[in-house]
């Protein structure tokens, strides 16, 4: 099956600074995929590079096997993109900005679907106000559902709910995981990466342009992350033979990385050798955030402490 | 709707909603042109053999308001939209930049024609102008505002900042408009004046445009409609490719 967004070698250079370096990525139909990384690492530029809204330096983007470029008409059908910005046309109101939307894509009659996006986006009490007088979570839900006017297959989310208050960011995510569902395939970036852990299947992590980890959430989870142990000790000294496992030490808690469980017994072995009590253990579960504090680190702290 | 018609009829809309500053401030202000300057000069200024200054004064203005509201309605829309981010809409959708070029000239031209429709009709309650050929009319005002339009789009995509935009108006497009012969002909100059409006194209639109009324002109209006249809292939050329290759906009 043709890949949803197919990147191939894509270069981008603003002057001196080289943006991104060569990325190669496949998304395929159907996934929920999250670019992650800190800012300035490349995200939004290789976004706006599949959304034509930036040309690469080199390199090809496909969307549904639509080269951005070369068929650009075909492949911004296929395609919609929540940009970043909050940004509105202050002359129209929400129902007119979603009529011209539609207009560009030449869809006729799209009100039967435009009032089931107003409905689902809860939107219906706003439907005819002028776009300044809305607040920013609102002006945000417009811009999903300006995204969605021509049911594009692939959906480009870029920091969706950077702001945005609980309520609307988990009936945005009822929303987009219910057009998952339906066969939509959903591209997002995010800071938040409980969300990414919790919703995609795939992530990619940016650094400076590249691609550095590019694998399922499970995936990373499992193999990168190691485990985390908490512990407040009584005297609150760590003995000599555990200081190499010191990842934090805060409040009188000590945070402590191992590589499996079972180290857990040599822990103890050594606290018990130097007669300290142990008042409190935590066992961390390991997360997606975990994994991204590790790798924007640097590659050589992927490898897990041993004991 | 197709995709062209849609944003041509939004950027019409666009300026319809704030008719009050669009159409009806540019009809105000040059309708105080007309006021002043006929009551300062109608007595001492004969353009043409029996043509009072003010009956003369009239299609120059009227051109002059086209020209500048055509150019107008493509910059601001597109520096608005360009400085508050939501071209990207425009940019995201199939919408080819031929279409986009087509329709923001349209919207000039409309806005022009409207402004100047405007200007006409009002004075016609208090003047008796001739018209001698409205297909030179026409073509004048077509010609002069597409040329507008198409220059627009070129200073609301260069234009970063309001300011330089405020600039281009201010320091290129009105001192050339009010150096174009709208408020005397051109062999009234002294010859070095004479040459040099010669190189001004918005000289000929408002020479070509005023030979419609009166079938009189500094130069033929043959040679007028030819130079301005060689500047609007010329910026129609420039503006598309920036269009094309996304110079500012698809950085």
């Amino acid at each position: 099956m043709t890949p949803a967004i197919e990147v191939r070698q894509v270069h981008k250079r603003f002057g001196a600074l080289h943006a991104l370096c060569g990325i190669d990525l496949e998304i395929d139909t159907g996934e929920f995929f999250a670019l992650l990384g800190p800012n300035g690492a490349g995200k939004t530029t290789l976004i706006n590079i599949i959304a034509g809204l930036t040309l690469a330096s080199s390199g090809s983007v496909r969307v549904k096997g639509h080269d951005v470029v070369a068929e650009y008409r075909k492949a911004r059908r296929m395609l919609g993109v929540v940009p970043q910005e909050l940004v509105f046309d202050p002359f129209f109101t929400v129902r007119e900005t979603l009529v011209f939307q539609s207009g560009y894509y030449g869809i006729k009659k799209n009100n039967s679907w435009i009032d089931e996006i107003i409905h689902h986006l809860d939107l219906a009490d706003k439907a005819d106000t002028n776009m300044r007088s809305l607040s920013g979570g609102m002006k945000r839900r417009v811009l999903v559902a300006q995204a969605l006017v021509h049911k594009p297959p692939v959906i480009v989310l870029d920091e969706p709910t950077a702001g945005v208050d609980v309520e609307l960011r988990q009936a945005l995510w009822r929303f987009i995981k219910q057009l998952n569902r339906s066969g939509h395939t959903i591209v997002l970036t995010t800071h938040y990466l409980e969300e990414a852990e919790a919703l995609c299947n795939r992530v990619a992590m940016l650094k400076n342009g590249s691609i550095v980890v590019l694998d399922s959430v499970r995936n990373l989870i499992s193999n990168i992350s190691g485990h985390r142990i908490r512990l407040r000790l009584s005297p609150d000294t760590l003995p000599a033979a555990l200081q190499l496992l010191i990842i934090g030490h805060d409040q009188g808690y000590y945070v402590l990385a191992i590589e499996e469980y079972s180290q857990l017994e040599n822990v103890m072995t050594a606290l018990r050798a130097t007669q300290t009590q142990v008042l409190e253990l935590q066992i961390l579960q390991p997360d997606l955030e975990e994994v991204f504090v590790k790798i924007m680190h640097g590659a050589e702290s992927l490898e897990p402490a041993s004991v | 709707m197709n995709g062209f018609l849609t944003l041509l009829y939004k950027e019409l809309l666009r300026f319809w909603k704030v008719g009050f500053q669009t159409v009806f401030a540019p009809m105000l202000s040059t309708l105080l042109y007309l006021l002043i300057f006929s009551h300062a000069l109608e007595e001492r200024v004969q353009a043409y053999p029996g043509v009072t200054y003010t009956v003369f004064l009239i299609p120059g203005l009227v051109i002059m308001a086209m020209l500048q509201n055509a150019f107008a309605n493509s910059s601001s829309s597109l520096i608005q939209s360009t400085v508050s981010g939501n071209h990207i809409f425009m940019l995201l959708s199939p919408l080819s930049y031929q279409e986009i070029f087509i329709a923001y000239v349209l919207a000039s031209v409309v806005r022009g024609l409207v402004v100047g429709l405007g200007i006409y009709v009002v004075t016609l309650g208090f003047f008796e102008l001739p018209l001698y050929s409205f297909a030179w009319v026409f073509a004048f005002a077509l010609m002069g505002t597409a040329l507008l339009g198409a220059l627009g789009i070129i200073a609301g995509i260069w234009a970063e900042k309001f300011e330089q935009l405020a600039a281009l108006q201010n320091f290129i497009v009105l001192p050339l408009t009010f150096l174009s012969g709208v408020f005397y002909t051109i062999p009234s100059l002294p010859p070095l004046w004479q040459g040099l409006s010669y190189l001004n194209p918005f000289f000929y639109m408002v020479d070509g445009f005023r030979y419609g009324f009166f079938r009189a002109s500094d130069v033929s209006p043959y040679l007028s409609l030819g130079t301005l249809m060689t500047c609007f292939l010329a910026v129609s050329w420039w503006t598309l490719q920036m269009l094309k290759t996304g110079y500012k906009i698809r950085k």
